[in-house]
């Protein structure tokens, strides 16, 4: 981002306040000149105290970064992809199984990444989509689970989320998710590191504005996993997460770590009413 | 790097007032934390550095046009010292908190009550021993250049 565009920031912010702070307010994500994505959604209910709009982070982009993300021969994610689509046949394991041994088609993952995360099966953990993963590997393959921020993990989360673009989300925030949500809440709240910055200094306070080079967006996760040109490679939610907490001088949690899975939910709960961009391109 | 820019400018340990041993009156802070008077143009570094105090994050300066990407998460930093005295600077540089209660703007003179402080920037968790963010002598350097802003 240019410093010019932080000037104009600020106007905006001192004008408006940094909640409607928006850097292009005329810019629109359609994906291969097909799928429209609607980037600003009216705030979820329990955020309404907050922001009127939540807005996704492709909005605080430079031109030249949206424009990846609008066609898939020009996303770098969609290699990723391809990669999960060959894990996804390959067969692994005691079991001698594929996924596509008894899900069929990728297709049927459909929808599977808007509801994430969520209570398990067994009612007594929320999982995020690569706990799924993991369960299918080492309970039905019989195969070993995979590092959470792995390539194969990455990849097959990749090509998983692609097929819920553009899809509403279905989280629940309610019932059994509850005391989740309240603790991912109670996280985001809280100023981590040497200096004691929370999720909510920089993503709610301060959208919108520049902190040195990087324009602040709201922090949302609808567009995860994304490619990120500085790493030249996909970045899951949590590995996001490592680095804001890392920022602040602080000491992360854990990648699928309990705090980092509560922290999940309620942060998808901002964005509840984005739809899911799967697979978004930011610099 | 702290330590390099500490160890040329170190003042006699003992002269030294450490974090916990600040006097704050309604946050400003009139004493010197060293005795030893700040020099500006270390604090002019200082001020853009990524690595320690990094103030440019948050704060634009016109005075560093030089500086690409300057933050505006705080108030631009011109004229300041035309907004307060030097014992006023010196309590927001080491604790802008009991100047600004609940501010965004971290806390560079303070040791301790931190949620999982970590070791610099590498994401492990701090050793026992955490010093401040700044040293004693980098506060005075910045409040030193902060006092040259003016109209
Ligand atoms: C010191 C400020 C700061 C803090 C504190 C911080 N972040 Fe960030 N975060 C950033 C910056 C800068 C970026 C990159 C630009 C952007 O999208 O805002 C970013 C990006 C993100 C993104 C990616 C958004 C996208 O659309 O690609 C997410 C998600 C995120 N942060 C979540 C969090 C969470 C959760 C926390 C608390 C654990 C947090 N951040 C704490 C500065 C911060
Ligand atoms: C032996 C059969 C089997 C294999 C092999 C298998 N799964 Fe599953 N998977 C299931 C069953 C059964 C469920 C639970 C019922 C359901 O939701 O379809 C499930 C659930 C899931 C879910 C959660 C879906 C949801 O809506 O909550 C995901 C994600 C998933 N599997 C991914 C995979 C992936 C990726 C692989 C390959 C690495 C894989 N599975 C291999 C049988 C299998
Ligand atoms: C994370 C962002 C951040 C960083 C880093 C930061 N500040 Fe600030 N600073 C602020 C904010 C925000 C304010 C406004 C006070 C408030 O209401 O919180 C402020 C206020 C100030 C003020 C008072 C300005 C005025 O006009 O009222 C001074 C002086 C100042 N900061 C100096 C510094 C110096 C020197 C550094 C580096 C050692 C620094 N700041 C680093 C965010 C920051």
């Amino acid at each position: 981002m240019r410093l010019l565009s932080g000037g104009v920031t600020l106007a905006a912010v001192l004008l408006a306040g940094a909640a409607s702070a928006d850097p292009d307010p005329t810019a629109t994500l359609i994906v291969n000149d097909q799928i429209e994505i609607a980037t600003r959604a009216p705030a979820p209910d329990h955020l309404k105290d907050v922001f009127d709009t939540v807005q996704s982070g492709w909005l605080y982009r430079t031109e030249e970064t949206r424009a990846l993300q609008m066609d898939d021969f020009d996303n770098p994610a969609m290699v990723f992809v391809d990669l999960g689509l060959e894990q996804w046949d390959g067969v692994d394991g005691s079991e001698g199984k594929s996924c596509a041994s008894c899900h069929q088609g990728i297709d049927s993952m459909k929808g599977v990444r808007a509801s994430m995360p969520k209570v398990n099966p067994a009612g007594n953990d929320l999982w995020s989509l690569e706990n799924f993963i993991n369960a299918c590997r080492t309970q039905r393959m019989g195969a070993e689970e995979w590092k959470w921020n792995s390539d194969p993990m990455k990849q097959m989360t990749a090509a998983i989320s692609l097929q819920s673009r553009g899809m509403a989300s279905t989280i629940r925030i309610d019932g059994a998710a509850e005391p989740y949500w309240e603790q991912g809440r109670e996280i985001y709240y809280t100023r981590y590191g040497q200096l004691e910055l929370s999720c909510a200094n920089c993503h709610e306070q301060n959208a919108g504005k520049m902190i040195r080079a990087d324009h602040l967006s709201q922090g949302q996760i609808n567009g995860f996993p994304t490619y990120r040109l500085k790493d030249s490679g996909i970045v899951s939610i949590h590995g996001r997460f490592v680095g804001c907490i890392r920022d602040t001088r602080g000491e992360p949690f854990k990648p699928g770590s309990p705090e980092f899975r509560a922290l999940e939910l309620y942060v998808a709960s901002r964005g509840m009413t984005l739809p899911i961009e799967g697979l978004s391109v930011r610099h | 790097m702290l330590g390099a820019v500490a160890a040329c400018l170190a003042a006699p340990a003992a002269a030294e007032i450490t974090p916990t041993e600040v006097r704050f009156d309604n946050g400003a802070v009139a004493q010197s934390l060293t005795g030893v008077p700040g020099d500006p143009a270390a604090g002019a570094k200082l001020l853009s550095s990524r690595a320690d105090a990094n103030c440019v994050a948050c704060h634009m300066i016109a005075a560093q046009p030089d500086v690409a990407f300057q933050g505006d998460v705080g108030p631009a930093l011109d004229d300041v010292a035309s907004r307060y005295s030097e014992a006023q600077l010196r309590g927001i540089v080491a604790n802008s908190k009991l100047t600004f209660a609940g501010s965004v703007m971290p806390s560079f003179y303070k040791v301790g009550g931190h949620v999982r402080p970590g070791d610099g920037f590498t994401g492990n968790p701090a050793p026992a021993d955490l010093g401040p963010i700044l040293s004693a002598q980098q506060v005075e350097d910045l409040v030193a250049y902060l006092l040259t802003l003016k109209p």
